[in-house]
């Protein structure tokens, strides 16, 4: 790009004249064989600046910040930082320069302790002696509270983010990037992050902030840049922008609005859960506490809560990974089913959908076909005599790949090759088509891209409209409220009485998903602490 | 008094070839690496650490031929296994067949040759002690090399932030990779470290344990050694117990034989097997979380770039 268009590159909130940027890159490039996946990049990021950048998944955000971050060499183009070339041949050098970095997907070390990780993470020129003292200082100092000895095992989704974001801390980066930090988030840790943020910001910092939080990028960033398809479509004030326009940008086009039928009918229960309690299999398992809901057709109730507590259980126990002894806690379409077996409920008329695309909801390196078969054997006609019916299960493929719009390289790829959205359009997708009674899904759209996201939710509202119940656990606040008639929220094993999703506030889900209770006094108690 | 002194030594001896390519396997298994090649890296260590003293008439020179020659072996495991990316199991279980052929091959003209073997120890005043002189003072330089090793590694894998980066990269490869550290080299290293270690218990073997070569002297130690590791659940202290309890077993083997107890001595052999898996079940049942094995354990890794 000529240098009079890159002076044209609006700076939206015209406060950096005279200085130069932090950070800049032009025209930068990462090709893979044929594929780019950056395409000449420009973008300036200012000091005292939190700059969103926003796209799909495969938009080449991930690739961008890589490249920033040292972890690959990009094909061509330059990254300058304060206005002179730089080239970083790995992530230590970045961060000697003062580029921190907090992932999306964790890099922390389950089996090493808090201190450990943090030490991963630095140069190791003090001592470890000096290294926790620091840690903790640190730590308090944001807010950011550690035990430096605990392995990292033991910890919840939010105190492993603390590590990373006091790991990237404690090397007093100038600019830090941060991949999706609310996804893992209750709204109330997020608004913690937040402060934090806006700390950073004032001490001088940048911030590269990837999200597909549309609110959450108004609400927070200065600026922001929208990848699409490897380009940079625009850079923008996010606060002069609808979430709408945001979103036409990432996407390229309208993304489809989620429609619930007028009314729904619903009748008869068809999932009830009564008086459930478990202990866990495992030792740091979550134990289930007289857990009791009722469930009717046509009806889509919402779980909250933070993950870990006790929803992966509570799926096991309904899908039947986790048996009961007591075949009354769990009634599917009017049979007693908490003793059956996976593939019983299923012929009761019972699909699911783990959280976990690859290894649960799917065995990677099988085919999509053979993917099918895996949860509609026993059900769908997929085998006769013992013998698959390979015609059969590429049929169900063919038959998601329409409805749901799953995009895939050719006809029966392996389940791994798909990208995350398209992956979990096609396997709820094959739930979906064998047409459930009861429908349990967990985290429907985590991870996958907002157009996407979309079908999904539009696909368990029509399945809801048809007459099916529809049960979703999902982080994800908007989208319960988007979709669920009823909320209910977990903590600590127990879940919450529903509330309609009218009287659903924010206010009051976050109350719950912290342990408060909504009676008048304790949550006056809890506002209070 | 005598046979109690006796035994005591021999099991010594009989541990230490273990215990040094076990502690060699267990740092390779610590960075993510599982080299299955231990029994023919030894077994090729033996050979060329019985020429290199019979060469040399040294057995330090022998020791460092031996060393070498492991190194060298294992090299060919991190070529295939790290560089070209092979399943680790089967680029293992080649290497062993491998050094077996290679061993003989190298041997060949060695059979039937004797050398003097290491010296022991001798500290007057102190060796003639009853008992426990010959067995604290009397031993010979690999023996006390092998303590010194353990304690090393040990030192090492917790004390120095190497050994942290070392243990990171088995525990999870992508965030070792993403937080920029060299895994694939790291992982070179230990390897090498492993083959180093094996090859020197290798040469143990004709250079102090018998005073000369007989192909496929090894017999199935190296074997012992990796599942030493697995009952040590990768801890250095218990490396050390294992190592001498299962030294003892196959002496046990020995005296029973001889004193004519009517154990089938095929049961006895398998006894470090036995104890292995029963300690395996054992570990999984008490397991609290986390994991004990390394988390990235045999896992191939190929970074983006």
């Amino acid at each position: 790009m000529p240098a009079y268009q890159r002076m044209l590159d609006p700076t939206p909130n015209g406060l950096h004249s005279g200085e130069s940027p932090l950070l800049s890159t032009v025209g930068l490039t990462k090709r893979y064989g044929d594929f780019l996946a950056n395409d000449s990049i420009n973008i300036d990021i200012w000091p005292k600046e939190i700059h969103a950048l926003l796209g799909e998944n495969g938009a080449g955000k991930s690739t961008l910040v890589k490249a920033i971050y040292g972890l690959i060499q990009p094909s061509a183009g330059e990254i300058l930082w304060r206005g002179t070339p730089i080239v970083l041949s790995g992530p230590s050098e970045a961060r000697s320069r003062g580029i921190g970095m907090v992932f999306q997907h964790f890099s922390l070390f389950d089996n090493l302790t808090v201190a450990e990780n943090v030490a991963l993470g630095l140069d190791g020129k003090e001592s470890f002696r000096d290294m926790s003292a620091r840690l903790e200082q640190v730590s308090k100092t944001y807010g950011l509270p550690l035990d430096p000895r605990r392995e990292v095992w033991q910890l919840s989704v939010g105190e492993r983010q603390r590590i990373e974001i006091v790991r990237a801390l404690m090397q007093d980066p100038k600019f830090l990037i941060l991949d999706e930090p609310t996804a893992v988030l209750t709204p109330q840790e997020a608004d913690q992050l937040f402060l934090v943020l806006e700390r950073l910001k004032a001490e001088g910092r940048a911030i590269l902030y990837i999200s597909h939080k549309l609110e959450e990028v108004k609400r927070l960033c200065d600026t922001a840049t929208i990848l699409r398809g490897g380009r940079k479509i625009q850079t923008c004030n996010p606060r002069l922008e609808t979430a709408a326009s945001l979103a036409r940008m990432m996407v390229g086009g309208e993304i489809r609005e989620v429609k619930s039928a007028a009314s729904r009918q619903t009748t008869i229960p068809r999932l009830v859960v009564n008086d459930l309690s478990l202990t866990p299999e495992e030792a740091h398992g979550v134990r289930l506490q007289h857990i009791s809901f009722e469930l009717k057709g046509g009806e889509i109730l919402g779980i909250a809560g933070v993950a870990g507590n006790g929803q992966d259980e509570l799926f096991a126990a309904l899908s039947g990974e986790r048996l009961s002894k007591d075949p009354g806690t769990v009634v599917i379409e009017g049979i007693a089913a908490g003793h059956l077996s996976i593939t019983k409920r299923r012929k009761l008329g019972a699909a699911f959908v783990p959280e976990e695309r690859l290894g649960h909801g799917t065995a990677p390196r099988m085919k999509l076909s053979e993917n099918a078969l895996l949860t509609g054997h026993a059900a769908s006609g997929m085998v006769s005599h013992g013998f698959i019916d390979t015609a059969a299960t590429l049929e169900t493929v063919d038959r998601a790949t329409e409805t749901f719009d799953v995009r895939k390289a050719k006809r029966d790829p392996e389940a791994a090759s798909l990208s995350g959205g398209n992956l979990q359009k096609f396997i709820v997708g094959r739930e979906i088509l064998r047409n459930p009674a009861v429908l349990v899904v967990s985290q429907p759209t985590w991870g996958v891209d907002a157009g996407a996201a979309a079908v999904i939710r539009q696909a368990l509202l029509d399945l809801a409209t048809a007459g099916a119940a529809v049960l979703v656990t999902s982080q994800d606040l908007d989208e319960l409220v988007e979709i669920a008639d009823r909320i209910a929220v977990m903590f600590h094993g127990r879940l919450s009485e529903p509330l309609a999703t009218r009287d659903a506030t924010r206010e009051k889900l976050g109350l719950l998903m912290g342990g408060s209770s909504l009676e008048p006094k304790e949550a006056a108690h809890a506002v209070g602490a | 008094m005598e046979l109690v002194e006796a035994i005591i030594l021999s099991v010594l001896a009989a541990s230490t070839p273990l215990l040094i390519a076990a502690t060699g396997e267990l740092v390779t298994e610590r960075s993510g690496v599982l080299n299955l090649g231990v029994e023919g890296m030894m077994i090729v260590g033996a050979a060329c650490g019985f020429a290199g003293a019979w060469l040399t008439g040294s057995i330090f020179i022998g020791a460092l031929f031996g060393m070498v020659a492991g190194t060298l072996m294992s090299l060919i495991f991190a070529l295939m296994a790290l560089g070209l990316a092979v399943n680790q199991v089967a680029t293992g279980l080649a290497l062993t067949i491998f050094g077996i052929g290679l061993s003989g091959l190298i041997g060949a003209g060695f059979v039937g040759e004797r050398i003097t073997p290491a010296a022991h120890l001798a500290i007057p005043g102190l060796t003639e002690i009853p008992l426990i002189g010959r067995v604290l003072f009397g031993e010979d330089a690999f023996v006390y090399f092998s303590i010194v090793l353990i304690i090393g590694v040990w030192w090492f894998l917790y004390r120095t932030r190497a050994g942290l980066i070392l243990r990171a990269c088995g525990d999870n490869h992508v965030s070792a990779h993403a937080l920029g550290y060299p895994v694939l080299r790291i992982r070179t290293f230990a390897v090498m470290f492993g083959g180093a270690c094996a090859g020197l218990a290798g040469a143990y073997l004709p250079l102090a344990y018998t005073p000369f070569f007989i192909p496929g002297m090894t017999a199935g130690r190296g074997w012992i050694a990796l599942a030493l590791v697995v009952f040590a659940s990768w801890r250095p202290g218990r490396l050390v117990v294992g190592a001498y309890l299962f030294g003892a077993v196959t002496i046990l083997q020995l005296h029973a034989q001889g004193w004519g107890v009517g154990i089938p001595s095929q049961f006895m052999s398998a006894l470090p097997y036995l104890a292995t898996v029963i300690v395996l079940v054992l570990l999984s049942r008490a397991r609290t979380g986390g994991s004990t094995a390394p988390a990235a354990l045999g896992t191939v890794f190929v970074p983006d770039r």
